[in-house]
Parts: C-alpha cells; sequence; structure tokens
C-alpha cells in the first residue's frame, strides 16, 4: 500500500518472518497418550506396590498421573492449547471409564452371586411351606408379570389416547399446554409417593390395610403413563402431514385417519417407547412395596389378596433372610439376576424394534 | 415440504371435512382422546387430594409423633434427603457433562452409539440391585477410603469421623444416588450436545480452535441451560430414590454434616419405604405427610427444571 513506487515491491523483513513460518507445529506422534498412559500405570505400580495396595488405588494414580504427564509432555513439546486440548479429552474420557465402574461390578457381582441359585427348582418352586434352603421364586416372577402386564394394559391405552389429543386435537390449546407441562412434571414423581397415593386411595374408598395386586398396578400406571405420552408424542409428531392429507383428500374420516395411517406409520416407534415405560417399570420396588406386600404362594388373581413380585421378594429375602440366612441372600441375589436379565431383556428387545422396523431415512 | 396448517377440521373459508357430514365416529374419538388427557390431569390432582387428605389427622397440631413434633420428626428426615441427593448431584453433574461430551464429540463416530447405549444400560437397572450391591459392594470398596478420609482431611467437618466401619454412611447412599442419575443427566446431556448447530462448530474449527476451544466456545454456551435443566431432573430423581438408600443407610435420624461416621439421617423416602408396611393408625398419617412433603419438593424441583427447559426454548 505504502509502497508502490519500485516494480517490484519487496515486503518487509517482518512480513517474511511472519510469512516464513511452517504451517503445521511440531506435534507429539499418535502413540503418545498411550505411552503416557503405560508409562503412568507402570509408575503408579512401582509406588503403591510395595506397600501392598489395591487395584483402585493404582487406578487413581495412574489417573492423575496421566493427567499431569500429558500437561507437560504435550506443554513442552505443543504449547499450551494443544496441551489443554489432550488434558479434556484424557478428563472425558476418564469419566466415561468412571461410570463403567459400577456398571461392569453390578453385573458381575449380581451374575457372580446370583449364579448359585440360577437352577431350575428356583424357577419351579414358590416359597409355600419353605423353611431354610431350597425354595424360588416362582411366585414372585408371576407376580411381576401379572402386575406390570396389567400396569400396561392401564396405561398405554390412556398414554396414546392422551399422546393422540396433543398431537392431533389439542395442538396449542391451552389444555394441551398445561397437559404437556404437567406430564413433564409426573415423569418427576417419586415411586414411593406413587405407592402412597394408592394406598392413601384404597384406605379412603375401601378401607385400610388393603394390599391387592390391582394396587401396585395402578401405582406403576401412575409412573408409567408419562413415559408412554412423551415416547408417543415424539412418535406421532414424526408422521409427516402429507400423510394426513392424502387421507383427508381421499375422504377418510379424521379417526380413521388417525388410527389407519397416523398410528400405522409410528407403530413401532410406539412399540419401543412402550417397552422402554414396561421395562421402567418393572423394576419398581418401592411402591409394591407398599401396595403389595409379600406372599410366599403363588397369586394369579391381582383383585383378591398380596402378591409377591421379584423386587419385593429380593428385598425381604435379603433384608430377613431367616435362617440359614445364606439361603435366603442367595435367593435375593437370583432374583435379582432374574430381574435384571428380565429389565435388560426389554430394553434389547425395545432396541430392535426400533433398528428393525424404524422408518427409512431417519437416525 | 407441506405447510404446518394442522388438519383442515374447521377450515376458514368452508368445504373442510368436518362441515361436511359429520360423523359420529369423529366425535366419540375426540371425546376418548381429550378424556384421556384430562384424566392425567385428574390423577395429579388425585395425588395431591389424597395425599393431603390422609396426612390431615398428623398435621393437626395435637397429633402425638414419636419424637414430639410433626417438624421434628420430619426435620431430619428432610435434611438427610436433601443432604444424599446433594451429595449425588455433586458428583454425577461432572461427570456427566463429562461422559456427554465425550459421547458426542470425543469418542470415534462408529463407536460412539454403542458406548451411549453401555451408559443407558446403567439406567435399566433396578434401584433394588443398586441397593444390594452399595451393602455388599460399594460400602466394602468405601471402608478403606473413609479411614484415609479421616486420617488426612480429618480436620475438615465433612470429614470428622469416626469413620465407619460398615462403610454404610450417607456419603455411600449418596454415590448409590450418583451412579442411580448418571444415566439420565447423562442422557439429556449429550442430546443437547448433540443439537450445536453444526455451523457454530465448523466455524470453530475453522478459525483454528482446538477440539477444546470449539467446545468451550460454540457447544457449552449452546447447551448451558439444557445442562442445568438436566441437572435438576436428576435432583428430583435422587430426592425420591428410595429403596437403594433404604438399603445401604444405618439410620440414626440425626442433623449433622459429617458424612462418614456411623450416625447418618435418614432420608423421606427410606424412612417410609422401611416403616410403611408395619406402621398402623397414626404413624400411618405421619409417613403419608413426610411423603407429602417430598412430593411438594420434587415437584417444585421439577418444575423449575422445566420452566428453563421451556424459557430457553424446549432444546431438551
Amino acid at each position: 500500500m505504502t509502497t508502490t513506487t519500485g516494480k517490484n515491491p519487496q515486503p518487509s523483513r517482518e512480513a517474511l518472518q511472519a510469512i516464513d513460518q511452517p504451517l503445521s507445529k511440531a506435534a507429539l506422534p499418535r502413540w503418545a497418550p498411550w505411552g503416557v498412559l503405560v508409562l503412568s500405570v507402570v509408575v503408579a505400580l512401582a509406588v503403591l506396590l510395595p506397600g501392598g495396595t489395591s487395584a483402585g488405588a493404582v487406578a487413581v494414580l495412574a489417573a492423575l498421573l496421566h493427567l499431569v504427564l500429558t500437561a507437560a509432555v504435550s506443554g513442552a513439546k505443543e504449547g499450551s492449547r494443544k496441551a489443554k486440548d489432550r488434558v479434556v479429552t484424557a478428563l472425558v474420557t476418564i469419566a466415561f471409564l468412571i461410570a463403567m465402574v459400577p456398571l461392569v461390578s453390578v453385573v458381575w457381582t449380581v451374575v457372580s452371586r446370583g449364579a448359585a441359585r440360577f437352577d431350575a427348582q428356583f424357577f419351579t418352586w414358590s416359597m409355600q411351606g419353605v423353611i431354610g434352603e431350597g425354595g424360588g421364586g416362582l411366585h414372585a416372577i408371576w407376580g411381576t408379570v401379572v402386575v406390570t402386564l396389567l400396569a400396561a394394559l392401564i396405561s398405554v391405552p390412556i398414554g396414546l389416547l392422551t399422546a393422540v389429543y396433543l398431537v392431533e386435537y389439542g395442538a396449542r390449546s391451552a389444555l394441551a399446554r398445561a397437559i404437556t407441562f404437567l406430564v413433564d412434571v409426573m415423569t418427576g414423581i417419586p415411586s414411593i409417593v406413587a405407592g402412597l397415593f394408592v394406598v392413601a386411595l384404597f384406605a379412603l374408598v375401601v378401607g385400610p390395610q388393603m394390599r391387592i395386586g390391582l394396587m401396585g398396578a395402578i401405582a406403576l400406571s401412575v409412573l408409567m403413563i408419562p413415559t408412554v405420552v412423551r415416547s408417543t408424542e415424539e412418535m406421532l409428531k414424526l408422521v409427516p402431514n402429507d400423510l394426513r392429507e392424502a387421507a383427508y383428500a381421499l375422504g377418510v374420516p379424521k379417526w380413521r385417519t388417525i388410527v389407519k395411517v397416523v398410528l400405522r406409520t409410528s407403530v413401532s416407534g410406539i412399540a419401543t417407547g412402550v417397552t422402554l415405560a414396561v421395562a421402567r417399570v418393572a423394576g419398581e420396588t418401592a411402591p409394591l412395596l407398599l401396595t403389595l406386600g409379600l406372599t410366599v404362594g403363588t397369586n394369579f388373581n391381582p383383585f383378591e389378596g398380596r402378591m409377591a413380585t421379584l423386587p419385593v421378594f429380593a428385598y425381604y429375602q435379603y433384608t430377613q433372610p431367616g435362617v440359614p440366612a445364606q439361603a435366603g441372600v442367595d435367593r435375593a441375589w437370583t432374583a435379582a439376576l432374574v430381574l435384571i436379565i428380565l429389565v435388560m431383556a426389554l430394553n434389547l428387545f425395545a432396541r430392535l424394534i426400533s433398528r428393525l422396523f424404524a422408518p427409512k431415512g431417519s437416525r | 415440504m407441506s405447510t404446518p396448517t394442522r388438519a383442515p377440521e374447521r377450515g376458514p373459508g368452508g368445504g373442510g371435512i368436518a362441515t361436511g357430514t359429520k360423523r359420529r365416529g369423529d366425535g366419540l374419538f375426540r371425546g376418548t382422546a381429550t378424556g384421556a388427557g384430562v384424566l392425567i390431569l385428574l390423577v395429579l390432582a388425585a395425588v395431591a387430594v389424597f395425599l393431603v387428605y390422609e396426612a390431615l389427622p398428623a398435621l393437626s397440631p395435637d397429633a402425638e409423633v414419636d419424637g414430639g413434633s410433626l417438624t421434628a420428626y420430619v426435620g431430619p428426615l428432610l435434611f438427610g434427603t436433601v443432604l444424599a441427593a446433594v451429595i449425588a448431584l455433586v458428583v454425577a453433574t461432572p461427570v456427566s457433562v463429562g461422559i456427554g461430551l465425550f459421547i458426542s464429540h470425543f469418542a470415534p463416530r462408529r463407536a460412539a452409539q454403542g458406548l451411549g447405549y453401555l451408559v443407558d444400560l446403567l439406567a435399566a437397572v433396578p434401584s433394588i440391585v443398586y441397593g444390594i450391591w452399595g451393602i455388599v459392594v460399594l460400602s466394602q470398596w468405601m471402608v478403606p477410603v473413609y479411614a484415609w478420609l479421616t486420617d488426612n482431611l480429618g480436620f475438615i467437618p465433612l470429614f470428622a469421623g469416626p469413620a465407619s466401619a460398615s462403610g454404610r454412611t450417607i456419603l455411600t447412599a449418596g454415590l448409590v444416588l450418583a451412579v442411580m442419575i448418571l444415566p439420565i443427566i447423562t442422557a439429556l446431556a449429550r442430546d443437547i450436545f448433540l443439537q450445536t448447530p453444526r455451523l457454530h462448530e465448523e466455524a470453530a474449527l475453522a478459525l483454528g480452535a482446538t477440539r477444546w476451544e470449539m467446545i468451550k466456545y460454540s457447544v457449552i454456551p449452546y447447551g448451558r441451560s439444557g445442562v442445568v435443566s438436566a441437572a435438576m431432573l436428576g435432583l428430583g430423581r435422587a430426592l425420591g430414590e428410595t429403596m437403594a438408600v433404604a438399603l445401604v443407610l444405618s439410620v440414626s435420624n440425626v442433623v449433622t454434616f459429617n458424612l462418614i461416621s456411623s450416625t447418618n439421617p435418614s432420608t423421606i423416602a427410606a424412612n417410609i419405604a422401611l416403616n410403611f408396611p408395619e406402621a398402623t393408625g397414626i404413624d400411618t398419617n405421619v409417613l403419608i405427610a413426610s411423603g407429602l412433603a417430598l412430593f411438594v419438593i420434587t415437584f417444585l424441583v421439577n418444575f423449575a427444571a422445566r420452566w428453563i427447559v421451556a424459557r430457553s426454548g424446549a432444546k431438551a
């Protein structure tokens, strides 16, 4: 700009120096994070082993060393910005690994301890007349199945219809907004409060000390309905409006459009949501503890008498194991194992539905 | 794409379907759907009404509650509830945000979804299982940690000790709760981080930002309110969680900030679960009254969380 006299303007020395910098800066090799990790584990072991140690202490020290070493090495070679980036990468990875510790530990503990009684007797016997060793959880398994199915039977129609109202009819009316908001709030009702509510309801209507399967099912429904509403609502919103308009153009009444077109299109998503909701309530303990109590025998009738369910069975077998205590504790672990298998199977099943029947073009 | 017109039910200018033949099915279906929605409102109202009604006998001033008045009974429980939930929140929130960032921005693209499922699996473990695991495994892990804390950090009132020999302290209960709310906060945080506008991220990277700087200047500002509400939803869950605390904690109904001794405050939910099956008469009403207090608190927390979400433009 300023020096336009010469034919060949020479850039100033400063400008040349600025241009002459390499485009890429020095970088650590790709294996550097792993190398630092190995180094920190070795150092941690070397420091802690002489005094006798636990795996947890080594892991904590190695993680800290890894962070410090990464910061030091990268800071010296690559500069502070890159070093910060590497430290944050290490931090979030550590956060993920921290979350994996309880998952692995829970699964390992339950599987290894539950395996002791994971036998044919557990699945064919109830606790009728069983004192001490032996016995099984058949009554509890059936109780969980009956109560959960009944809860699904109550909450799926209500949840489905509410979602239909919110998406197809309500559309930004004050009522729809109130329902959406309160359903969101209802998602956070503590499960024990749902149990208390049902107990209070039946105490007023029927009389106190009432304990039947239906009460448990209603309590679970209170917890399940919001989940069903939310997931169904999301699915219905995904149905393209073109489909609805095409149906109207053919003269199809609105309710038939909803049933035959909208719900039909989103059925896989709805099934996924319902399965996840069932999985969520199948493991609930607190409301069932209050509303169902426990029995020793199999009871298929949710309208009369107490019922055993897996979570409550596990709870009482663990806290009041009887004599010999080990037999009760073993039964509790096996009940927990069966419950985990049931819930995880439902979860996997839900993912399978959504993956196999997902509409084309969506994630 | 089509314009966002809803069903042409009462379209202006006439010629809409509904203005033609009135179909009985339509009215019926609409009525049923609306009824289901209203039913939900009624259920929520009924929860409040029935709890209040059953709690009334305990709320009257001349009611006899063990330990004197109702407030003297519920006070320590309330304290324990909040303390355990706050511990859980303090532990779980940073870890969850870290995991959310890991899955959304750091993990290899191909593995990210699978890793997300792994974290979701944590939510699939029933609370009773966490409770027993907390007693048998986590408490044992924590015993040496608590001893170390008392020896080295005993001057902080939180760790004054003497350390519990069984490890079944309010801190252990809080850690179990943290594990339980981790997947909830993580799932929400992850979704919010993934919704960051692509252009913001790529603009930051194009200006030469490192990955962390890109996250600091584009992802975190975008997701901040969402993370706050996710944490509050987690808090609501931690306040109401029952069985894990009921099993893990060895209770003595005191108010203390000493997190690692063997005398611990109980929580409302755990207290109900432990005492309700055997309660009769006025005790039942007292327990229901404490449940009502829990309901009100969680309702307010969730209300606030949803309000934050709604105010920030419904991102979650």
